[in-house]
């Protein structure tokens, strides 16, 4: 069934000294001024390639990311900074990969679309459309067989993943096997330029996940507290050993799907009344007027993000690029030796075939 | 060494798959009718009753999404075996094949690398008709980030999976469908098998035969025949796909200056292509006659027995293109 978040949930989790809505309304911040800096940046053609922009959107990435644990695995889409971002992927990492640099989260392989850490489990950056919701079911599953209890894995996709055929097979593949993945659906209304109602026969999103036999809602995107207290309530009960659950976010973005979009297919009207509903504006004048902050805690999280991102491009910019000595790095990763503890004379009986490992022993592109 | 015992492909197969469940917890079976059915080609049978529906694990009918299930749970440190019904419906996952499998290792800087091993059946000669007989593992072959391999034996079909499942990388494991009831040696502790290597299966010296998973034993008989006319074949099994064994083909064919490839799948743009490419830029100087090929023909495999049997290459093809290599001078 469709519902609401849990009307029982306190509007206002206020904890003392409002810890969660500073970092809510920060974190908005960090990936706003992040991205409109990204902005400039392709204007200087500093970045290159395609470049999505989150702006509009902040407040999805803000609640879910913020209640997730170092031991949850993350996937994202193409638009991902800014969740690389609050998974803690530094900014200068993200921004060294998009300028192309060895430094770079992806080692300059991945650019804005494939933001990858290790470190973070941060899957990814992946780009076609719906491919990487079955990877959430894999993981979900991985984290079950191995006993990782209270651990879950968090899939973001739009909405025009849920027109992929992958979309209807992971759903069903988490309901069946009862694996601890949250779903959320990133609902900006645009799959590039196709509206929900032209693509979709069925545009109430929750309800279509739901024919899965999994708990699916519908949220306010554009509301952080809405999102993080939803987020809260469903990983609780993903933690607690509870099934995959959807989650719709009712979101807009303000800028075009990518820099190469010239935005015909929307009426500025429309986009003009979504930002009235700014998720960082909204959210930062509310929190002024219950007093929870004041317009000067504002300006410094303004200046603490501008402050993050430049040092982000000085590191960038200054940062070395790969060698294309190892361009075939990565392609395939070397066979580790066997080791048997039993028998010190045992020598690997797989001879390691990785094209850019720079053994002669490779014969997978080279001729001896 | 223990003695060899005489077992099926099959069941050589089926070996391989339950010593890799009992000796490591990390492995599981995933797939379409894996588990109580025991599998379409009967290879998972009596598996699940053995180690459990976790670990033998039915998937609805999403080849998509279980392959993509198995690369998520390969990233989350499993190690997943997953079987695809046929090559044909491999298809249906080729974007998680090509697009996640084989490229996230490179896509993240060399971070996520994906140890999944992926098995499914390939080839005609069943009467299974245009969507269930063909031979694409040249389309896999093609995919940096990808390790291919086929047993043409049941010794390689016991003993290349552990070798599959001990790398860090994504292996498709090319299972041909009439090799199933082959019977042959396999020693059960002679441990797992060098894949990226082709081995030669019957020396000789007047050409070289190169030939893999169905065309094997085709190409042996093959040359029983010829040798019978007194013309000596030299039989390479390719074993590897992907890489491809080069340094082996072109020591052989230095030696016999004549090379014949065959293959079951289509002849334009096939594997059979880049071999004999590859050859020819290899051992251009040392050749006595151009490299060869007998391929599919260019047709979806046909029904009927007869039809069939003319669409994939055949022991008497193989037979005549030898002769005729053999007989050509420049």
């Amino acid at each position: 069934m469709t519902t609401d978040a849990d009307p029982e949930v306190p509007r206002a989790r206020v904890s003392g000294n409002h810890d969660v809505e500073r970092r809510l309304l920060g974190d908005m911040i960090r990936i706003r001024v992040f991205e409109e800096r990204c902005a400039e940046l392709y204007a200087e053609s500093k970045i290159r390639g395609f470049l999505h922009l989150y702006i509009g959107e902040e407040a999805v990435a803000s609640g879910v990311m913020n209640c997730l644990q170092p031991a949850d695995g993350v996937l994202a889409t193409y638009r991902e900074h800014g969740h690389a971002l609050l998974r803690g992927v530094s900014a200068e990492s993200i921004m060294s990969e998009m300028f192309g640099k060895a430094t770079g989260c992806s080692g300059g392989r991945g650019g804005s679309m494939h933001l990858f850490d290790e470190a973070t489990r941060f899957f990814g950056g992946n780009a076609i459309v719906g491919g990487h919701l079955p990877l959430a079911v894999g993981l979900g599953l991985a984290d079950r067989m191995l006993g990782r209890n209270g651990a879950v894995t968090v899939c973001f996709f739009g909405e025009g993943a849920m027109a992929e055929g992958e979309f209807h097979e992971a759903l069903n593949l988490a309901a069946l096997w009862n694996v601890p993945v949250l779903f959320c659906c990133e609902n900006n209304r645009y799959a590039m330029g196709t509206s929900l109602k032209s693509s979709e026969s069925q545009v109430d999103l929750a309800l279509k996940a739901a024919s899965y036999a999994l708990p699916a809602w519908v949220v306010d995107g554009m509301d952080v507290m809405e999102v993080y207290r939803a987020t809260t309530k469903a990983l609780a009960a993903l933690r607690a050993g509870g099934g995959p659950m959807f989650i719709e976010f009712q979101t807009y973005r303000f800028r075009a799907h990518s820099m190469f979009d010239p935005d015909l297919y929307r009426d500025p009207a429309e986009v003009e009344r979504w930002k009235e509903r700014d998720p960082i504006t909204t959210f930062a004048d509310r929190l002024v007027a219950d007093g929870v902050i004041d317009d000067s805690d504002v300006d410094a999280m303004w200046t603490a993000a501008r402050d993050e991102t430049e040092a982000a491009v000085s590191v960038a910019d200054a940062a070395p690029i790969e060698s294309v000595d190892t361009l075939l790095d990565h392609v395939t990763r070397p066979v580790e030796p066997a080791n048997d503890p039993e028998d010190p004379e045992a020598t690997d009986p797989v001879v390691p075939g990785d094209p850019g490992s720079g053994n002669p022993d490779d014969v997978d592109e080279v001729w001896p | 060494m223990s003695e060899p015992t005489t077992m099926t492909y099959r069941d050589a197969m089926r070996e391989a798959l339950r010593d890799a469940l009992a000796t490591d917890d990390r492995v599981f079976i995933m797939g379409e009718d894996v588990a109580d059915y025991g599998g379409t080609y009967a290879v998972t049978k009596g598996l699940y009753e053995e180690f459990g529906r976790d670990r033998v694990r039915n998937t609805p009918l999403s080849e998509s999404g279980f392959v993509g299930a198995g690369i998520g749970a390969a990233l989350g440190g499993m190690r997943p075996i997953v079987e695809i019904m046929t090559v044909n419906f491999s298809l249906l996952a080729l974007d998680q094949l090509v697009n996640s499998a084989a490229t996230l290792l490179h896509m993240s800087g060399g971070q996520f690398n994906v140890p999944l091993v992926v098995r499914t059946t390939t080839g005609a000669g069943r009467q299974l008709a245009a969507q269930h007989s063909h031979s694409l593992e040249g389309w896999f072959a093609h995919v940096p980030g990808l390790k291919v391999v086929a047993p043409a034996t049941p010794a390689d079909a016991r003993w290349m999976l552990p070798t599959a499942l001990a790398d860090p990388n994504p292996v498709i494991i090319f299972e041909h469908s009439g090799l199933y009831n082959d019977r042959g040696p396999v020693d059960p502790e002679s441990g797992p098998v060098d894949i990226d290597r082709a081995i030669v299966r019957r020396p000789g010296d007047d050409l070289t035969i190169v030939a893999w998973a169905g065309m094997v034993p085709k190409a042996l008989e093959a040359a029983d025949e010829l040798a019978e006319a007194g013309v000596s074949a030299e039989v390479i099994d390719l074993r590897s796909l992907r890489p491809l064994d080069l340094p082996t083909i072109a020591e052989s064919v230095q030696r016999t200056h004549r090379a014949l490839v065959v293959d079951e799948g289509w002849r334009t743009g096939g594997l059979n292509a880049e071999l004999a490419a590859s050859i020819t830029e290899q051992c251009f100087w040392t050749l006595d006659a151009p490299v060869s090929r007998v391929a599919g023909l260019e047709v979806p495999i046909p029904y009927a027995k007869h039809l069939e049997t003319a669409a994939i290459p055949q022991v008497a093809d193989i037979t005549a293109a030898a002769t005729a290599l053999v007989g050509a001078s420049p």
